[in-house]
């Protein structure tokens, strides 16, 4: 429950964040709002010789409507996704996935690009933007770039950002005039989904990303091709875990996490959330 | 006149330093004048669960930045020392020969700072022959592996060696219209209390241990210390700061206390040592962890004539406090509120590579009640009959003089048909049934679960009276001293009652004084629900005692009949009768006897046995059919205590109980690995439960005095986690009987129960 050593470095710009990750390379981690990174350091799970903190680059926090999608800045804590105006009214799926993001405490000090950065196949914001089609924007050395969600997941624990990258913004498609649902599955209300889904649809037209079902958020793309194609809510989430490969673990067989995730895509699909 | 300030809702004195600048705990001992320059200590500990030691390389560890000084337990010299509960069980403080489960401590590192001492214990380099881990009580019986070679058997204490005869097996039940059997597992649990362990030790000037504990019994400490430091007990001062909740498990001193007074020898230096939470969950001993075969017997009507407890009590890797609570407690508890005439209860602690289990919130009653609850239960599935009806047809009738059971519990009083009709009638039990039946004829993906416990158990088991002491001073305030601990349960705020009501003196004037062994050498701590009925029953009487003497004072200060006194408890002032405007106060009276002792009064004051609270608790849940989801909606206590000194305090035992108990039946269990490796030793792995899983719970009203103390009390610290566990199991099965299931073990987890729902199908 105590860290291994580590230096500590404060950067005041994205520019400089990036300098001194560059500078002291693989053993340099960001850290933002500290709520997956520390526990795992306190564990000892995580040995980074020198963390750069980026809590305090203020520019980075800001959510606007930037026409065809909402512009999110990496160090939006999830308390500010949950309550903001512009995400409820264009993104709603997203500010309840937020709302479900550990507890209070957490929300209050825990950034939606950390989250994301950290890419837990088990936390609720990898998974959401992955079924809302989400866009991440990067910055490197040499200059920003974009990347789909559905290309940044590459393993466990594991983003396609180079170690010197950082994700600056996240960019979401407002999802007017589709339903939506968003299912967390676990033992305590604090606790990470033992299952989850995020899921909306509008027509024929779906996207439904599951949490926890594998080392990776997965993209259940055979539920929304056999809803494009016709099928009903129960047949096409019949196919929900198609694209995944869960673990057994403490908290669940993986049998046992193929039904939920069944029962749960069917759930957010019915949902009549709008 | 005013009335009695006892059994009114008076709030807790202690919240405001609570809630405003916090507790000073152990770890807190900053400004400690004998802690100034305290080294850090550190426990490197075992990370196989069984294996022979060897060899220890420390030094690498020695080396590093800050560390002062690296012990093994070869370099302090520790000889092996029996268990109380068994004397062929044998350890030293320190593994040396042989490891027994994952976080035994090896050796000690003294340090700077903490966080030196953490990086060195990571350099500690231990090699093991690896042994076979024995993670369960079946698996460690049938295994030619030993724990204690010595034992010659992995079973370390039996009934049968009590003289107790073994069970008779199925013959019993011949004449038997119904039998059911079961097997239930009443899983370990974790006590998790808010604060971690934690003990500084410093040697004075004058030669003398001073020693700061997290402990719930201050008086049991100076003699294991004195012992592990090889000095007289007179030597060894234990004081106690404010603790963060204790559960049972910091009754006993751990290794890690009685060592820190020897490294501070060594070092020259005062010493701290407080725990991680990891470490915690691995180093602090476990509660529950029994097996347990039943079977029950009857006939078809209804009436239980027969019952047949196994219990395989988990020890864990050492013989502690958990081995002889099934014997013990378990066994006197095992037929529970029923009259059941033919019982036989065989109990068996064996060891195991896991965390010593220690007593925990209820302490084997909870385990006897959730066995003859659960066994209930099925026999009223097992005849088609309503559960809370068979419960009534088989109670032991209301009794106000002692009544011995079958198995030879002899309890106080009793009452326990009306406190299931208050529980019944409180929770609209026949409106849930209703409401049940629809959920079940509509199909609804949510089903309802309704569970009924009634329940007895024993309080004030643990010693036979407590001390207390009273003292006035000469500015009219009082100080009490007390035998018993608080670690949560509102002490002062009772103790100041009780005091007040007898001397007229204002509760915040005044003060508790406990933990300090030179200041209160005699106590029995606190534990077993114990503290009101014999510590605070002690204070009561002192108080009283010294109110009489107050008016011997008195009578010759006013050179009065000391008969004519009296004490106007309003004003506390003395005067003669009929003449109230020549008096005097309690500060002249303090200071008139300052020259011949004080005004003072101190004693042991005795009750005349244990009680035995009793109550029903129904519980109400709500379970997904789809996922096996269980949620807690609604909670209904019925918890008798016996006259009630403030009913606040009383219902804040009850909400923490039921809390606890609802985490075993739905959440909690420390698990292992097929190796041995604990796999919920943080609080994100173990399921500790939050207010955001518990419903509001409805505590009803009974109250049903006990003859065997002056203040009518029972207690009440433990009842709300033995009547809620049973309870919460039992409607979960209940949500899903009409598909089949019959039972389902604790934790009763969504997976458990979907699973039992497919088995059942």
């Amino acid at each position: 429950m105590i860290p291994a050593p580590f230096d500590y470095k404060r950067a005041s710009s994205a520019a400089e964040a990036i300098a001194l990750v560059g500078e002291y390379g693989e053993d340099a981690k960001f850290l933002a709002g500290g709520h997956s990174l520390l526990p795992l350091m306190k564990l000892r799970l995580a040995q980074p010789a020198v963390l750069v903190d980026i809590a305090r680059i203020t520019d980075l926090s800001y959510i606007r409507d930037a026409g065809d999608h909402i512009a999110i800045g990496a160090l939006t804590r999830h308390m500010d996704v949950e309550k903001s105006p512009i995400v409820l009214q264009h993104v709603p799926l997203l500010a309840n996935a937020a709302s479900h993001v550990g507890d209070p405490q957490v929300r209050h000090r825990g950034t939606i690009g950390g989250s994301i950065a950290h890419a837990d196949s088990a936390s609720d914001l990898p998974a959401t933007t992955l079924a809302l089609g989400a866009t991440y924007v990067v910055q490197g050395p040499n200059g920003v770039r974009e990347i789909p969600a559905n290309e940044f997941y590459v393993g466990f624990l594991e983003s396609a950002l180079a170690p010197d990258e950082m994700l600056t913004e996240i960019r979401v498609p407002k999802m007017n005039g589709a339903t939506w649902g968003f299912q967390k599955f676990n033992r305590r209300a604090q606790d990470w989904a033992i299952v989850g889904v995020a899921a909306w649809k509008r027509g024929n037209e779906s996207g439904v990303a599951l949490v926890n079902m594998g080392s990776v958020p997965v993209l259940a793309s055979s539920v929304s091709q056999a809803i494009a194609s016709g099928a009903s809510i129960a047949e096409a989430a019949e196919l929900a875990a198609s694209e995944a490969e869960p673990q057994s673990d403490l908290n669940a067989s993986a049998e046992y996490r193929v039904h939920l995730a069944k029962v749960l895509v069917r759930r957010a699909l019915e949902s009549t959330n709008a | 006149m005013g009335g009695s300030i006892l059994g009114n809702r008076v709030l807790r004195k202690e919240d405001p330093k609570f809630l405003t600048t916090g507790g000073k705990y152990v770890d807190d001992l900053l400004d400690e004048p004998l802690l100034q320059n305290a080294a850090h200590v550190t426990y490197a500990r075992s990370s196989v669960a069984h294996g022979r030691i060897l060899s220890i390389d420390t030094s690498d560890a020695a080396s590093m930045p800050g560390i002062i000084a690296v012990f093994t337990g070869a370099d302090l010299g520790l000889e092996p020392k029996p268990s109380a509960f068994n004397p062929m069980a044998t350890r030293t403080l320190l593994a040396m020969d042989k490891v027994r489960y994952v976080g035994e401590p090896l050796a000690i590192i003294v340090s700077e700072t903490r966080e030196q001492g953490e990086d060195a214990s990571e350099a500690i380099i231990v090699d093991y022959d690896i042994l076979e881990s024995l993670i369960d009580v079946e698996q460690a019986m049938a295994s030619t592996t030993l724990i204690y070679d010595a034992c010659g058997s992995n079973v370390v204490f039996d009934t049968t060696a009590l003289g107790v005869p073994e069970n008779t097996g199925d013959n019993y039940f011949a004449g038997c219209e119904v039998v059911v059997k079961g097997r239930y597992i009443n899983q370990r649990v974790a006590p998790c209390p808010l604060e971690v362990r934690g003990a500084a030790a410093a040697w004075g000037p004058d030669g003398r241990l001073t020693q700061w504990l997290s402990t719930q019994h201050a008086q049991g400490a100076p003699e294991p210390i004195a012992a592990a430091n090889g000095v007289d007990v007179a030597q060894v001062h234990v004081k106690t700061p404010d603790v963060g909740g204790g559960f049972g498990a910091k009754i006993g001193t751990y290794p890690e206390d009685l060592l820190l007074g020897v490294v501070a020898k060594r070092v020259g230096r005062p010493v701290r040592w407080r725990e991680t939470r990891s470490e915690s969950m691995v180093g602090l001993g476990h509660g529950r962890a029994q097996l347990q075969y039943i079977t029950i017997g009857g006939s078809r009507d209804g009436k239980v004539t027969h019952y047949q407890l196994h219990a395989f009590q988990d020890s864990g890797a050492w013989v502690d406090m958990g081995t002889i609570l099934a014997p013990f407690m378990t066994r006197p508890m095992s037929s529970g509120v029923y009259a059941i005439l033919n019982i036989e209860c065989r109990t068996t602690s064996v060891v195991t590579n896991t965390t010593p289990t220690v007593a925990y919130r209820g302490a084997g009653r909870p385990e006897a009640t959730a066995a003859i609850e659960r066994a209930m239960d099925m026999f009223a599935a097992e005849i088609g009959k309503d559960a809370a009806e068979v419960r009534r047809l088989n109670l032991i009738p209301k009794f106000m003089e002692p009544h011995t059971t079958a198995i030879g519990g002899t309890y106080d009083v009793g009452n326990y048909e009306e406190s299931l009709n208050r529980a019944l009638e409180a929770s609209d039990y026949a409106g849930w049934r209703k409401k049940q039946a629809e959920r079940r004829a509509n199909n609804a993906s949510k089903q309802l679960g309704i569970g009924v416990s009634v329940y007895v158990e024993i309080t004030g088991g643990v010693g036979t009276g407590e001390s207390a002491k009273v003292e006035v001073i000469e500015d009219g305030s009082a100080r009490i001293y007390t035998g018993t601990s608080p670690h949560g349960q509102g002490h002062d705020t009772s103790w100041s009652m009780l005091a007040s009501e007898q001397t007229g003196i204002p509760m915040d004037k005044i003060e508790l004084i406990w933990g300090d062994t030179d200041l209160v050498p005699v106590g029995t701590g606190t534990m077993g629900s114990r503290s009101l009925q014999q510590g605070g029953n002690a204070v009561y009487s002192v108080a009283g005692t010294l109110a009489e003497k107050a008016k011997s004072v008195a009578a010759r200060l006013l050179e009065a009949n000391e008969a004519d006194i009296v004490l106007d408890k309003d004003k506390g002032i003395f005067h003669v009768a009929g003449t109230p405007a020549v008096s005097k106060t309690w500060a002249d009276l303090a200071i008139a006897e300052k020259a011949t002792g004080g005004l003072v009064h101190s004693d042991v004051i005795g009750v005349a046995g244990p009680t035995f609270p009793f109550g029903a608790h129904v519980g109400i849940v709500e379970v997904d059919i789809e996922t096996g989801k269980v949620t807690h909606i609604a909670h209904y206590a019925c918890d008798d205590a016996g006259t009630v000194l403030n009913p606040m305090l009383l219902e804040g035992q009850i909400h923490g109980g039921v809390a606890q108990g609802a985490a075993q039946a739905l959440l909690e269990e420390v698990r292992y690995d097929d190796d041995g490796n604990p796999i919920t030793s943080n609080l994100a792995d173990y399921a500790f439960i939050s207010a955001a899983e518990m419903p509001s719970v409805t505590v009803i009203h009974m109250e049903t005095p006990t003859p065997n103390n002056l203040i009518g009390a029972k207690g009440i610290g433990e009842s709300g986690t033995i009547g809620s566990t049973p309870a919460l199991q039992s409607a979960v099965i209940d949500a899903v009987s009409h598909l089949g299931v019959r039972h389902i073990d604790m934790p009763t987890t969504a997976e458990r129960v979907w699973s039992a729902i497919q088995q059942a199908c």
